[in-house]
């Protein structure tokens, strides 16, 4: 078991794969959330161009979380 | 030089194989120039894999600041300029005309849909900007291009693909003309 770590490697690796997947949904929804923004943007709607910006970032502000969580696995 | 300098006589029944890539507890040449292999080189760690995927998750937000920020310059801070588009009696009931309000903006609208009544709207369809065509006698303004319609008097969509409501640009009508007061947030 790796110094410091409360996994053995066998119990770190679906942990690694969860997070793996989990990041790519959430980028995948990102993508979604920045085209759809695009499309009202240019329809002239700007109303929902700020919530999207901010729901962007708490996707980002989670993916860190997560990236942070697996450095520390 | 010699070969065995550089650590390349490596055979093992008469077939080449990887030559050694220490001499005398030292790299040989040929280590030192390449001191990486090609799995090593090629290999990628999952967790080099979500830190990709978060820098990209990144460079979306960025996106979206950008679109952000765009749209906060272009929102209109200013008081609308107030301009004459029309005198009444230009115009009969069922009647139309385009303008520009403000100036050197996209084609508007304006319809008179009663003796005492106006409206005016972006001409622009809403789903691909085509321009759309008053149906004053079925209170409705249509796009030929998707078959697209629209209330007349609020600017909704009614029917087709279109699915935004037509931006309304603000009148007043006082002696005898009609004047562009201002436009109406198309969210509103």
């Amino acid at each position: 078991m790796k110094w410091g770590s409360r996994f053995a490697r066998s119990q770190r690796m679906p942990i690694v794969n969860g997070i793996l997947i989990f990041v790519i949904v959430i980028v995948v929804l990102q993508l979604w959330l920045l085209t759809a923004t695009m499309n009202a943007y240019l329809g002239g709607d700007f109303t929902i161009v700020v919530p999207a910006a901010l729901v962007s970032l708490l996707c980002l502000a989670l993916n860190v979380g997560l990236l942070w969580y697996l450095y520390r696995l | 030089m010699n070969q065995g300098e550089i650590g390349l006589q490596e055979t093992v029944n008469g077939e080449a194989t990887q030559p050694g890539d220490r001499q005398h507890g030292k790299p040989t040449r040929w280590r030192r120039d390449f001191p990486i292999d090609w799995p090593e080189d090629d290999y990628i760690s999952r967790r080099e894999l979500v830190k990709f995927v978060v820098l990209t998750s990144g460079a979306f937000v960025a996106g979206q600041g950008w679109i952000a920020l765009k749209s906060w310059m272009e929102a209109p801070r200013n008081a609308w300029p107030v301009a004459a588009v029309a005198t009444v009696e230009e115009l009969p009931v069922g009647g139309a005309k385009t303008f520009h309000y403000p100036e050197g903006s996209p084609p508007r609208l304006l319809v008179r849909t009663g003796p005492e009544t106006f409206v005016a709207y972006d001409q622009q369809c809403t789903h691909l900007l085509c321009p759309v065509i008053p149906a004053v006698e079925r209170g409705q303004l249509h796009c030929p291009c998707h078959n697209g319609w629209f209330d007349l008097e609020t600017g909704r969509p009614l029917a087709g693909p279109p699915n935004r409501p037509l931006t309304r640009i603000l009148l007043q009508v006082r002696e005898g003309t009609v004047y562009a007061t201002g436009v109406e947030d198309a969210a509103a």
